[in-house]
């Protein structure tokens, strides 16, 4: 293994802009320029960039310069820490990703005004510009302070166009409170949800009601991934991972991709899917249960049809009919997901894909093989396939 | 009204969105235009995606447009806004689409395609943001 990633990539182009001691422009501006450099110096053109590599100090988000220079589907996005630690380190994660076929093309960049801008040990000085701050501003000023507001304006464009009801959302926050009900880990356990109850609950961003919204929780989840073969001598049933990938979508922004023409759908969840099944072989039949990230409700409907369990406008159908229920077709977050059992960022529904997998949920279905996980919703995301040995 | 001098969040005034906020000072609703290839963008940004072109200049909205999606929020309450608060997503009719708050309108009667015209929103302390209220005839 440790000769595996030996001769497997290249550097094709390297991309400079001019150095001074006053740009005069944002440290975005500069990594749009460096990359464009670079694409050029190699002949390709950004829009077959599928991966972006920086540091942890940039102020430049992967998707703010993907979107700046009009790159496309993106198949890795990642920072490095630890400050000039990271250079080698940003090569090493595009070569990973080359060489495992995961993406084709990989920028590694580092822009700073780092002169005229913020100072190496400078600190916080309060003002701070970066990418990430401009793109929330758009929204700050005008009291679009919550993850429920960004969403909701999504869910309502969606429901309105599909004809998703209260009662959809409420069906999802039912069926997982009730997988609460026989977790104890649950923040829920031993407090049920009625559909009354949640029609009754509090309007807080419309459509969205408080049982729409997941916890907020204090916690950790941690998951260990190593070969296949050592996991078969270790204590427990390996979940082998079938398939595992990031997706980022043109016009993709972070919970407000609201200028892109499909307002309805998830087209990174999309291409998530696309590339999770290609890369296992499998399809939507193939898999028997799921963990759709659960922030809100709304999104579990949704992702229904990003991953092809059903077509376009039809997720709520899979809901009335039962489908995430125990004994539907897709039985979903099963230990009671974001919405009832914790808020871990999604990392306690990977916990429960794995438990899914070895057939020890608290809520176990009868002959699980392929376990479906996805990420967060509305921003740059990924989906994980789990499979019985 | 009884408002703080400054209880509305600030955008940080950088290269690339700064001079957006001084059109709005001036009264203007803008949006970022290509210089080369003429393609309008919003929000803005440093380079064309379509041609790579860093010229760009910005066109002056007319203000109008409809209504593509919307939120009402209700909670939690920050202070300052007034709730329920309507927040919407404008097709404008250049062509692209901006966020925004209607007011001079009922939570109840705020609807999917509903005609609004853009006015310029000012805080008691002078900051000055694009707001949209129905257009003539719009409203229930």
């Amino acid at each position: 293994m440790s000769h595996f990633l030996k001769d497997k990539a290249a550097i094709a182009g390297i991309g400079l802009t001019e150095f001074s001691k006053k740009s005069g422009v944002s440290e975005l501006s500069l990594a749009a320029q460096a990359t464009l450099a670079a694409c050029e110096d190699a002949g390709l053109p950004p829009s077959e960039i599928d991966g972006f590599v920086s540091f942890t100090l940039d102020s430049t988000d992967e998707i703010e310069l993907a979107r700046t220079v009009g790159a496309s589907d993106l198949k890795l996005f990642t920072k490095v820490n630890y400050g000039g630690g990271a250079a080698v380190g940003t090569i090493l994660h595009a070569v990973m990703a080359v060489a495992t076929g995961v993406a084709d093309n990989v920028i590694c960049y580092r822009a700073m005004n780092g002169r005229s801008g913020q100072r190496m040990g400078q600190g916080i000085s309060g003002q701070i510009v970066s990418s990430d701050l401009v793109h929330w501003s758009w929204y700050m000023p005008y009291g679009m302070l919550t993850p429920g507001s960004w969403i909701a304006m999504i869910a309502n464009k969606y429901m309105h166009h599909f004809g998703v009801t209260a009662e959809d959302l409420g069906r999802v926050a039912i069926s997982q409170r009730n997988y609460a009900q026989s977790n104890p880990r649950s923040f829920f356990y031993g407090k049920p949800l009625t559909m009354e109850e949640y029609l009754a609950s509090k309007m807080i961003a419309e459509p969205l009601r408080l049982y729409d919204f997941c916890q907020e929780t204090d916690g950790g989840c941690a998951v260990l991934v190593t070969s296949s073969e050592r996991a078969r001598d270790l204590k427990q049933k390996p979940a082998i991972i079938r398939g595992v990938a990031q997706a980022s979508t043109r016009g993709q922004e972070q919970m407000t991709s609201y200028y892109r023409e499909e307002l309805d759908s998830l087209p990174e969840m999309e291409l998530a899917a696309q590339l999770v099944y290609a890369q296992s072989g499998l399809g939507p039949h193939d898999i028997d249960a799921a963990c759709l990230y659960d922030a809100f409700t709304s999104e579990v409907i949704m992702q229904l049809e990003s991953f092809g369990f059903c077509g376009r406008g039809e997720g709520k159908d899979m809901v009335r009919d039962g489908a995430l229920n125990i004994d539907g077709r897709l039985p979903n977050n099963t230990h009671g997901g974001l919405l009832s059992e914790a808020y871990i960022h999604g990392m306690n529904n990977i916990a429960e894909g794995a438990r899914l997998v070895r057939g020890t949920s608290s809520s176990q279905p009868e002959g699980v093989e392929h376990v479906l996980v996805s990420s967060g919703v509305g921003v740059p995301t990924g989906a994980l396939i789990l499979g019985r040995d | 009204m009884h408002m703080a001098q400054s209880f509305r969040m600030k955008p940080p005034m950088g290269e690339d969105n700064g001079w957006w906020w001084q059109q709005a000072d001036a009264g203007r609703l803008t949006i970022q235009r290509c210089q080369d290839c003429g393609t309008l963008r919003h929000p803005p940004r440093p380079m064309c995606g379509e041609c790579h072109s860093l010229r760009w200049d910005h066109i002056t909205a007319s203000g109008q447009g409809i209504i593509e999606s919307f939120t009402v929020l209700h909670h939690p309450q920050f202070p300052g806004f007034e709730y329920p608060l309507i927040i919407i997503l404008v097709q404008l009719e250049e062509g692209t689409r901006f966020t925004s708050q209607l007011v001079n309108c009922a939570p109840e009667e705020v609807r999917f395609g509903m005609h609004v015209t853009m006015i310029m929103h000012e805080d008691p302390d002078g900051f000055r943001l694009p707001m949209f209220e129905p257009a003539q005839g719009a409203a229930a």
